[in-house]
């Protein structure tokens, strides 16, 4: 996956609550069998309209939000469904990190996986960072994932946390089963003891 | 050792190792798991993950492989799918099967379902197991005692190379039920009771265990139907303890243990249980008694009322944010507030999903369409949960109900859950629906769903209208 490091762009206010991965990623997209082809399929119902023409007044449509690299998003964004089709599809569409209140744990994980930073922060500074983003003046933002701050033009910045591991694998851009698969001793004496105390589940 | 909650011993049974220097909640394991169930739509780019790294699945013989999302559910079964996506993921999945070893029950398979009926009704999930699958409602194997938890893409292939994931501790909360439910009241009323009273977001971040004897009074089905859409809160895995119902329920199960090893599981299954002094992070009490038959009104599972009330008034709600979800579900669910949830018609009944497709569930709705016929305008729809519950409810005859009162009687699958095969709503079309999403086009583009009860949606298709189903089964 593509290392997180510092990333600058303009950022968008999507501020409605309980987006879920329906609405992120349509069904008519998952008959796929590789994750390619997906960034039509983002917010697809939001961007365009039934005949498939863009819809002019939603922001990512609009020319100042036109290489949007940031969403500054409603509660519980991501919820539902666990298609992982939703973060390839954001992430094709340029989308590189989302700042918001709180994120479906699902989502959190397959955003983690593919390198799609989240960052949490309380409503207020939320609020603050949606105003900018909602201002074409004032929404380039630059996330800086080592630094773990999140500047604006205006001299802001914000400060923002995220757990030592994560950070660590979306800087470096890990292959998980890589560094899992280091341990494959330690999973292999695990599982020997583990089914000698519960016989029964060997199949 | 401080007291521990079930969801703390069983993440403890299974940790290989610590990934990280803290304890507690956000603290990173390598986590052991038990099993998966892998289906055609979420899997296939694990699979090539698999086959461009040249790896190989870990325990082949742990997964099982299930078609239930894009198959059509019409009488008449065919091997190859109508369209041309689904077709090639049912083809790419049968290669996966071959090629990495693992049990494929496809759409011709005399035990094909939807993947969370039919992973029950096999024996393949059994109590103190842990079950990371590619499907948010994996959460319905808390009912045997086992943590469930969905996963996306990602994370099933790390699972299938390496038969562990890389998992952070949640917080815990316990969902403690007290008493009986009223008549007409079921496991459906309860998780939506639950979701409205935490709202959709109300468990992010916890694993949810429920307790209580209103719980111990339910049915495993019924148990099932509470895991499964605890999810819709947001709950990351959850888990009930298991009991003499559970072990009941098992015991004739294929491939449940037999002989002395069933002896040997059961005593290890009968110290399932929390510490009685652990500490949750979060507590939660439902009364049995004060819960009624609930509908949503709106596109979140958490905008929900009881039937007897009456479509909500954005301008009570003072939080603006709120208010403005509200107008916008209003507006797409095309209801004005102040509208009895009573009044409001519907052109579509669906009876179906891993929520709410089991035996007990269709013989809910048997009971209150039973000598009845579906109105008229209204076309509805039962889908049973697996084939097995298929030709179980054949064998007592409730086939012959449904279809005498004017519904289709379908093969099993996913259907009008998710709408990715051909059951589909059309635009502006509304639908009582036993299912566990109200998303905005959900069950097709436009297409406007109410969520309840089986047997409040068999009530509905009766009546044309959404009505409560304690007055038709006063009549029975
Ligand atoms: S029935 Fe619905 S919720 Fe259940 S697995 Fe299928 S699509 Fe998902």
């Amino acid at each position: 996956m593509q290392p997180f490091d510092t990333v600058t762009g303009p950022a968008a206010s999507l501020p409605a609550a309980n987006v879920d991965t329906d609405v992120i990623m349509p069904k008519q997209f998952l008959k796929g069998i590789d994750r390619s082809g997906l960034a039509i399929g983002a917010f697809h119902t939001l961007r365009f309209d039934a005949a498939g023409a863009p819809r002019p007044d939603f922001v990512l449509n609009r020319p100042e939000w036109a290489e949007t690299r940031f969403l500054v998003v409603g509660s519980n964004f991501g919820c539902g469904s666990s298609r992982e089709h939703a973060v390839w599809g954001l992430l094709q569409l340029g989308i590189r990190a989302i700042i918001g209140t709180s994120f479906a744990g699902i989502f959190a994980d397959n955003a983690a996986n593919n390198g799609l930073l989240l960052i949490s922060l309380d409503p207020e500074r939320v609020g603050m960072l949606a105003g900018l983003a909602a201002d074409p003046e004032r929404n380039r933002l630059t996330i800086d994932l080592p630094g773990q701050v999140i500047l604006a033009g205006d001299a802001t910045r914000m400060a923002f946390d995220i757990p030592a591991t994560r950070k660590d694998a979306l800087v470096r851009g890990l292959d998980a089963i890589g560094t899992t698969l280091d341990q494959a001793g330690a999973i292999r004496a695990f599982e020997e003891r583990y089914h000698a105390a519960r016989p029964w589940l060997l199949r | 050792m401080s007291p521990r909650t079930l969801y703390d011993k069983i993440i403890d049974s299974h940790a290989v190792a610590r990934l990280d220097e803290s304890s507690g909640p956000g603290a990173e394991v390598l986590l052991y798991i038990d099993r998966t169930i892998l289906n055609e739509y979420t899997s296939p780019q694990a699979f090539s993950g698999l086959r461009e790294a040249g790896r190989r699945v870990w325990r082949p013989d742990a997964a099982l492989m299930v078609v239930d999302h894009v198959n059509p559910t019409a009488p008449q079964r065919n091997a190859e799918m109508p369209d041309a996506g689904g077709a090639n993921q049912v083809r790419y999945f049968a290669e996966n099967s071959r090629d990495f070893g693992i049990e494929l029950l496809d759409v011709l398979h005399p035990l094909q379902g939807i993947e969370h009926v039919v992973a029950p009704e096999l024996g393949f999930v059994l109590p103190g197991m842990v079950i990371g699958a590619g499907d948010s409602h994996t959460t319905t194997y808390g009912a045997l005692g086992c943590l469930g938890f969905g996963i996306g893409t990602s994370d099933i292939e790390h699972y299938l190379a390496t038969s562990t994931l890389r998992y952070r501790r949640m917080k815990t909360m316990r969902v403690t039920l007290n008493g009986a439910l009223p008549p007409g009241v079921t496991a459906k009323d309860v998780v939506m009771a639950l979701i409205r009273t935490i709202g959709a977001s109300g468990a992010t971040g916890y694993a949810i265990e429920f307790a209580g004897d209103g719980i111990a009074a339910l049915s495993v089905e019924g148990r099932m139907t509470i895991c499964n859409m605890a999810v819709e809160a947001g709950a990351r895995g959850v888990i009930m303890a298991p009991d003499q119902a559970v072990f009941d329920y098992l015991a004739d199960k294929p491939r449940a243990p037999k002989g002395d090893l069933w002896d040997h599981a059961v005593e290890h299954w009968s110290g399932l249980r929390g510490d009685a002094d652990a500490v949750f992070d979060r507590e939660v009490r439902l009364e049995a008694s004060e819960i009624e038959p609930l509908v949503t009104w709106g596109i979140s599972p958490d905008q929900a009322v009881p039937i007897g009330e009456r479509v909500p008034d954005p301008s009570a709600e003072p939080d603006v944010a709120r208010r403005k979800d509200m107008q916008r579900a209003l507006a797409y669910m095309d209801l004005t507030p102040g509208t009895a949830l009573e009044e409001v018609a519907i052109q579509r009944a669906f009876i179906g999903s891993c929520t709410n497709a089991r035996l007990s569930d269709l013989r809910e709705a048997a009971a209150i369409v039973r000598g009845r016929h579906v109105a008229a305008g209204v076309r509805g729809m039962v889908v049973p949960g697996s084939s097995s519950v298929r030709r179980a409810a054949e064998a007592e005859g409730l086939d012959r109900v449904f279809i005498d009162a004017g519904f289709e009687w379908r093969q099993s699958g996913c259907s009008l859950c998710l709408a990715m095969n051909d059951d589909v709503l059309e635009p502006g079309e509304r639908c009582a629906s036993s299912t566990n999403r109200n998303f905005e086009g959900r069950q097709g583009a436009g297409g406007r769903t109410h969520l309840m009860s089986p047997a409040m949606v068999a009530a509905a298709a009766v009546a044309g209208h959404l009505t409560d189903v304690r007055r038709l089964a006063r009549e029975i």
